[in-house]
């Protein structure tokens, strides 16, 4: 009796063992097509990703002015732009590019220097105050994010516009856009950006180390660069380099409140990119992608080293 | 008592630090919203610009005339957003799954790199690759697939490409965040309570990536509703979006004030998506 149960027990177990591993077997091989076509749509999502960088810097070593059919190797359109003739292209002229760069280069660094310190102290102020208003502090902040830039570039036009008018009319300034009026709304946008990286960093931070300093006899400010600075820094930087490609890539609000002699990289190759399409361009951008690149490669490691020190 | 008035003037500093920014945002971003939203009730002058009376005509031609601009950009905005999820949801699962460190950090930076890089480059890049004689048509013709290339380019076709293609890293990396926080041995459980991967997927694993999902959306629905550059750029008379429509009113000969209301219902429809996100997270927390 005892026997008749346990071999039945065991053939029963047997049984669901072979139709176990049947359904293993299935659902491996199930798996295993599944995560080839998983793969593979993945690698499509590289593929996608940089497929537009690849193909620029393909043609801007095409012996070719037309972009029909690859004619061989050439490095005649870099050659171009260092030598500042553009062959027979009137539109392009790296004089001009290298002023834009500059304008670039001056506007985004300036517009970061006076976000990081604003956006810093803000992110503080949310962080470690208890001050009434404070939650309408912190949705203010957040409304640069999310409204459209397209709405926030001409509404900063308007309210430029009539600044202006206003001036000429009281004290008979004539005044315009420029640097002035494009750092000023890169600025209102970035503020946002650092003040949300560098709270982050805060949040994680302990407060009592502060309170420590404080216990200890440190003033506000001493405690601030000896504890809370050091702790903050790298959320700092993060805030300064979003900041920074933020701006340098700003088409938008640049375009709305740019004036004569304020054209930044942005707006001059957009202007390029209306008008003619020409290799020099494929060149240009190539060396662009290797700046940022290089620039995202420094930043990454500079990080490392930041966190390694800490 | 010393330490109070310490504490008390901690907070008083607190409050001055705000300051700044406050100001800032107030003068050069709130009060520029507010005179336009003034100005998109007021009627249009000679010039373009905007002058009394007070009107409606505005948003009324906002909603009749230009109302199928409007039809077309949340199409682009809603396909772009799905195309997106589609390709970026596995995507982040993809990078989450590698073993080692190292590929999945080189995963991430080849996802983050196109990001950092000008993003009118990359857009004038589809341009190349969608043109007339660009990769995709000698591809297709020469597998003779097609008698005469195809016109991508100008098409919704085009911009939608072009917005899948810049926002993607927008949509890749919240839903990692996500999935990096998921469990994956609830997927383990799963099976062993005898779901299928099906079952296991909509029941497990997707809702516990949805906040990644819903933050992902949303940032990839705002800035394709609003974008300018890419319609400029690929789309042509048929992919013309809310953007084109505002900035033509406020370059050359226009109508400001309409480019006003135009922009405050653009404004809108971005608050009222986000009201919806917020709606959605406050019901996931409680």
């Amino acid at each position: 009796m005892a026997d008749d149960v346990l071999t039945r027990h065991v053939s029963h177990e047997d049984d669901g063992r072979a139709v176990d591993r049947a359904r293993m077997r299935r659902g491996l091989w199930m798996q295993r097509g599944g995560q080839a076509s998983f793969n593979a749509l993945s690698w499509a999502g590289f593929l996608f990703l940089w497929l537009p960088i690849f193909i620029l810097i393909f043609y801007s070593f095409n012996d070719s002015r037309q972009l029909n059919e690859f004619r061989g190797f050439t490095l005649q359109w870099y050659q171009n732009i260092f030598d500042n003739v553009a062959g027979s292209n009137v539109q392009f002229s790296t004089g001009l590019m290298m002023q834009a760069f500059r304008n670039s280069l001056m506007v985004s660094l300036t517009a970061t220097i006076i976000a990081t310190i604003i956006g810093t102290m803000v992110a503080l102020s949310l962080a470690r105050g208890r001050f009434p208003g404070r939650r309408y502090i912190d949705s203010l902040l957040f409304l640069p994010v999310v409204i459209p830039e397209i709405t926030q570039g001409v509404s900063l036009a308007m309210f430029f516009q009539l600044v202006f008018e206003f001036m000429r009319r009281v004290d008979g300034v004539a005044w315009n856009y420029g640097f002035t009026t494009i750092i000023i709304g890169h600025v209102a946008f970035n503020i946002s950006y650092v003040a949300i990286v560098v709270r982050a960093r805060l949040a994680n931070m302990n407060p009592r180390l502060e309170e420590a300093a404080y216990d200890l006899g440190a003033n506000g400010w001493q405690t601030f660069w000896r504890i809370t600075f050091p702790q903050i820094l790298p959320g700092v930087m993060a805030g300064a380099l979003l900041a920074f490609t933020l701006s340098l890539d700003d088409y938008v609000v640049t375009f709305f409140n740019n004036g004569p002699g304020s054209t930044t990289l942005p707006i001059f190759v957009y202007g390029m990119l209306k008008t003619t399409v020409t290799p020099e361009i494929n060149a240009i951008s190539t060396l662009m992608l290797v700046l940022s690149a290089v620039i995202v490669v420094f930043s990454l490691v500079m990080q490392r080293n930041l966190m390694g020190h800490r | 008592m010393v330490a109070g008035l310490k504490r008390a003037l901690r907070k008083h500093n607190a409050f001055i630090l705000s300051l700044p920014a406050l100001f800032w945002l107030l003068v050069f971003f709130i009060t520029p919203l507010l005179l336009v939203l003034v100005l998109s009730f007021m009627s249009r002058d000679i010039t373009g610009r905007g002058t009394l009376p007070f009107t409606f005509e505005q948003y009324e031609r906002v909603f009749t005339t230009f109302r199928p601009v409007f039809v077309s950009s949340i199409n682009i905005a809603l396909i772009s957003t799905v195309v997106c999820l589609l390709i970026g949801y596995p995507l982040a699962f993809y990078i989450k799954t590698r073993r080692s460190d190292a590929v999945r950090n080189l995963a991430l930076f080849l996802v983050i790199l196109p990001f950092w890089t000008n993003f009118l480059v990359r857009t004038y890049a589809w341009r190349v690759i969608l043109g007339q004689s660009g990769p995709v048509n000698t591809t297709l013709l020469s597998l003779g697939l097609v008698d005469e290339p195809v016109i991508f380019l100008n098409t919704q076709f085009a911009v939608i490409v072009g917005m899948v293609y810049t926002f993607l890293p927008f949509m890749v990396l919240p839903i990692y965040a996500s999935v990096e926080r998921f469990d994956f041995r609830q997927v383990e459980a799963a099976r062993d309570l005898g779901a299928n991967d099906w079952h296991t997927f909509w029941r497990v694993v997707l809702p516990q990536t949805m906040p990644g999902v819903v933050a992902g959306c949303i940032l990839v629905f705002i800035p394709a509703i609003g974008a300018f550059i890419t319609p400029d750029l690929l789309g042509g008379r048929d992919g013309f979006m809310i953007g084109n429509l505002i900035t033509r009113q406020y370059k050359g000969t226009g109508n400001v004030p309409l480019g006003a209301a135009a922009s405050m219902v653009l404004m809108g429809a971005v608050m009222l998506s986000l009201l919806v996100y917020i709606r959605f997270t406050a019901r996931q927390e409680r």
